[in-house]
């Protein structure tokens, strides 16, 4: 890995300085604008690895554009890339309305430096980078192209009208002048920069809404794509970190004679985890390569206080869910008056969803390269899903300024939320430290398995009313789950219905005159954090599920009860009305398969799915094919929505089927890939997706909505096939 | 301590480890190429599959000591110019996300089609169904091998020795 030379852009007044302002960009992301102070005070980081890829006398014509005088151009990508598209879709954005092709520009990623804005400016989650960056980096894009064009008309003494932007060069048209923006850059950068750039009509986009090729392909196929745990810097040492198991645990001695007699194993330091408000303590062994570490922390011996976390485990916690759900909770929602309509109703529907925790298995483990260098700031190389949320977490653990703090954010190999969490980026600063050397702390499998934070289990208490005619007059939602927030945050306000437990359980667009949705709190000391599509990754399952119990009850077909709870034009509706065309819904399907269909709309996006399924002739159930309609607005990359649904999907059914988390004697029992199973080639159904893109202002989320639809459309399938309910996950496919 | 004399994508390399390191750190701590990735440490994943004489090991799993005087190619020594049949059929197919299992992904389907030129979708299930990917590319992965396959099988050999042209 290299890193390279720093070069120091040249202050040019306040244009520049008010970039973010004029650009529009001061909305809530974007607060803190842009101070030259730090104007690369950063050497950037490639991502490729190459050598001698520095930015010399380049001009900065704002914050994510920089352009040098052979005409080189960088664009700054803020959204750090861990799989879902980002180095190709922001950039694009960009890119589009300045007029150059993605091949012929450099992309760098940024590290959470201030002048990109304030706290998860430079973070990915909630699917969000590319609806909350499309007007915003296409003007940072149109801008720039309005102030080179605007160099040129100055220079020829022309009407700028007649100066047009093409393949990173402005056109005289008249005459057929040409000057390159490398030509251009320095005097473009002193001109004001225009506060409403006219953008392109999207008629006339070349990349934007067609599938593009992604520049981090090349470089992932070949193995030069520099992932964190691939950045190496001179002197750096290993580190592996005996936590215990039982979470919650004190240490309280350790001898760690044995383990310095292994050859390369350097030292052992007493280290501390931190969590959101948790802590946990830990034994780091220091060595010269990784290996060495791993065989000095098996040699290691720890006294651990169990301070009776050994006595959790899973059953029990089920079942004081379970005695949970008969207490009342607090009140999320409400629409009707549920009780009433409910207890007056002729037709009754009752049901009780469980689900499990489980953990993100990012296939990159958590690691972090960390540098607390003398004069007390601190380099970080690392796969996390954000630079700034980094330097809010290392600032925060080691006591230092954000600003005496260095990110260098590299390929994530996999977030899934996991990277949210920065615990592994605050180890390694602080045993950094300690010892005095830059090192890298690089969990085990076992580590990345057993220690959390995971996401939730959600139980679901069901209650439905249908009336005479079999129409949905009464729906209740009643969550029975642990909340994120509980762990994390000390101000966790029980009396408050947690919104983020109860998510996308109000907000489905069936027409049902008397909602209402609940939660009830259940205490856990074990970390729970973001896992893809959040809580809608298990209360979708519980609530289109028993969607699909009600139109039974009603004698209804499931598509069909759910068209009539959608009347009113919505976007659920037209999603629904397509999935029923590109799946064939009315055609029938041979004896011993079935299918069955969920929507599901929530903070991200919306998406529907249908899910075929057969019997197989020894037991058990294939899952052949997924049709998915996804509605975005507007897309920016068809091909990379493709893959997201590919992968959602992927990652649901291991989530529907496979293992999951579960505690003995206060421990995860699952600890590697051979007890916590993942989907391999051979389980993958084939995934036909259908992109709602009509154009217009709205724009959805892609990395998210493709997931919660599918374990309740395949349980809805399995039930179809063989008239089994399957209402607690996950479940084994051999043996339904 | 011991000297093990590793030759990677035919460099020699002569380095001074613990004979029982696994192949998969001597490679990337050791001789420092980093394409080849750590994921479970147990053979469950694929993600740090290499070449021993052209045929699929999990590195983290096989002693840096027991594959002396092998010959091992890894991700890096596949091709100079990303021009692999199977690295440009996974260029055509777009197929890696986070990227991270990719390395391994291509060495067992590079493994694989050396075996068997024309595989069936079930001779690619077998032959991959050791690679964990997170992220869900199989769909892409199994069109990436049938395209490198027809490429492979298209492709021009080269002849052995220049060809008499005559009359017949
Ligand atoms: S790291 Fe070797 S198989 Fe997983
Ligand atoms: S591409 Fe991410 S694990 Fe395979």
């Amino acid at each position: 890995m290299s890193t390279t030379p720093t070069s120091t852009a040249t202050e040019t007044g306040t244009s520049r300085r008010n970039f973010l302002k004029a650009a529009g960009l001061t909305g809530a992301a974007f607060a803190l604008g842009f101070s030259s102070a730090d104007s690369f005070a950063s050497p950037v980081l490639n991502l490729s690895g190459q050598p001698g890829m520095g930015l010399p006398e380049s001009v900065e014509l704002n914050p994510y554009i920089l352009i040098d005088k052979s005409g080189r151009i960088t664009l700054m990508n803020p959204r750090p890339e861990i799989g879902q598209g980002t180095y190709q879709s922001i950039p694009a954005l960009i890119a589009e309305e300045l007029e150059v092709s993605l091949d012929k520009v450099t992309i760098r990623q940024t590290g959470g430096e201030t002048k990109y804005g304030g706290m998860w400016s430079q973070a990915v989650g909630g699917s969000g980078s590319v609806r909350g960056g499309y007007m915003q980096m296409r003007k940072v894009g149109a801008s720039a192209r309005e102030m080179l064009r605007q160099a040129a008309s100055q220079q020829w003494a022309v009407p700028i009208e007649e100066c047009m932007a093409e393949n990173a060069t402005i056109v005289h048209k008249p005459s057929g002048k040409k000057l390159t923006y490398g030509q251009l850059a320095e005097v473009a950068a002193k001109l004001p920069v225009p506060k409403e750039p006219a953008l392109k009509d999207p008629k006339q986009f070349s990349m934007l809404g067609k599938p593009m090729p992604r520049p981090d392909v090349p470089l992932k196929v070949t193995g030069q794509a520099t992932f964190g745990i691939d950045a190496k810097v001179p002197g750096m040492v290993y580190a592996s970190i005996e936590r215990c198991p039982v979470l919650g645990s004190k240490l309280v001695s350790f001898d760690a004679s044995k383990s310095l007699k292994v050859k390369g194993v350097q030292k052992a330091v007493k280290i501390e985890r931190v969590v959101g408000k948790n802590r946990y303590e830990g034994v780091a062994i220091i060595a010269d390569n990784y290996w060495a570490a791993l065989q000095g922390r098996k040699a290691l011996s720890v006294t651990w206080d169990h301070n009776q976390f050994d006595t959790f485990n899973s059953a029990s916690f089920e079942n004081k869910l379970r005695d949970l759900a008969k207490t009342d909770g607090v009140q999320g929602h409400n629409t009707g008056d549920f009780e009433k309509s409910f207890a007056d109703a002729p037709n009754k529907v009752e049901a009780f969803y469980e689900t499990p925790m489980v953990s993100h298995s990012t296939m990159e483990p958590m690691n972090a390269l960390a540098h607390y260098k003398p004069d007390g700031k601190v380099e970080l190389w690392v796969s996390s899903q954000g630079g700034d949320l980094v330097r809010g977490d290392v600032a925060k653990v080691l006591n230092v300024k954000p600003d005496d703090i260095t990110v260098h954010i590299l390929f994530n190999g996999g977030g899934f939320g996991r990277r949210i969490t920065q615990d592994f980026a605050t180890e390694a600063a602080t045993l950094s430290k300690t010892i005095g050397k830059p090192v890298k702390v690089i969990w085990t499998r076992e580590d990345d398995t057993q220690l959390g934070p995971f996401r939730p289990m959600t139980f679901s208490a069901m209650r439905g009313a249908l009336s005479a005619d079999g129409k949905a007059v009464a729906l209740q939602h009643k969550v029975i789950s642990p909340s994120i927030d509980a762990t994390m945050n000390e101000t966790y306000d029980k009396t408050k219905a947690d919104d983020t437990m109860l998510e996308g359980t109000g907000d489905q667009k069936y027409e049902i005159p008397n909602l209402n949705t609940r939660y009830v709190h259940a205490d856990i000391h074990v970390p729970l954090t973001y896992w893809r599509s959040v809580t809608s990754s298990t209360l979708a399952f519980s609530h289109e599920c028993f969607i699909d119990e009600m139109a039974q009850k009603a004698g209804q077909d499931p598509l069909a009860f759910r068209m009539s709870m959608l009347t009113k034009d919505s976007d659920s509706k037209r999603v629904l009305t397509k999935l029923k065309e590109v799946s064939g819904w009315d055609n029938p399907l041979p004896a011993g398969k079935g299918r069955g269909i969920a929507q599901w709309e929530f903070f991200a996006g919306l998406s529907a799915q249908v899910v075929e399924v057969s019997k197989n002739k020894t037991g058990g159930i294939t899952v052949d094919k997924v049709y998915c309609v996804i509605d975005l607005g507007t897309v920016v990359n068809p091909d990379t929505v493709k893959a997201q649904i590919e992968g959602s999907i992927a990652m649901a059914l291991t989530a529907a089927t496979k293992d999951g988390i579960t505690f003995e004697n206060g421990q995860a029992v699952q600890k590697n890939f051979d007890a916590n199973r993942m989907l391999r080639i051979n389980e993958m159904p084939t995934v036909e997706v259908h992109i709602l893109a009509e154009g217009g202002p709205t724009i959805k989320g892609v990395g998210e909505p493709g997931l919660p639809p599918f374990a309740p459309a395949l349980a809805n399938a399995v039930f179809a096939a063989t008239g089994k309910r399957i209402r607690k996950l996950p479940f084994d496919l051999e043996k339904v | 301590m011991a000297l093990v004399k590793l030759t990677i994508n035919n460099q020699p390399h002569t380095i001074d480890v613990d004979p029982e390191m696994p192949l998969l750190w001597a490679i990337r701590d050791v001789v420092g190429l980093t394409g080849t990735k750590f994921g479970c440490g147990i053979a469950q994943c694929g993600a740090c599959t290499v070449h021993l004489d052209g045929a699929p090991i999990r590195s983290c799993s096989y002693p840096a000591s027991a594959a002396a005087g092998h010959k091992i190619t890894t991700i890096e020594g596949l091709s100079k110019n990303a021009d692999h049949p199977v690295q440009k059929a996974w260029i055509e197919h777009q197929v890696p996300q986070c990227g991270y299992c990719q390395s391994g992904q291509i060495m067992s389907a590079v493994a694989l089609l050396k075996q068997n030129p024309k595989p069936s979708e079930e001779d690619i299930d077998t032959a991959m169904q050791g690679n964990i990917c997170r992220c869900g590319t199989y769909e892409r992965i199994r069109k990436a091998i049938h395209s490198a396959s027809t490429e492979m099988a298209s492709a021009p050999k080269m002849p052995k020795s220049t060809p008499k042209i005559g009359k017949r």
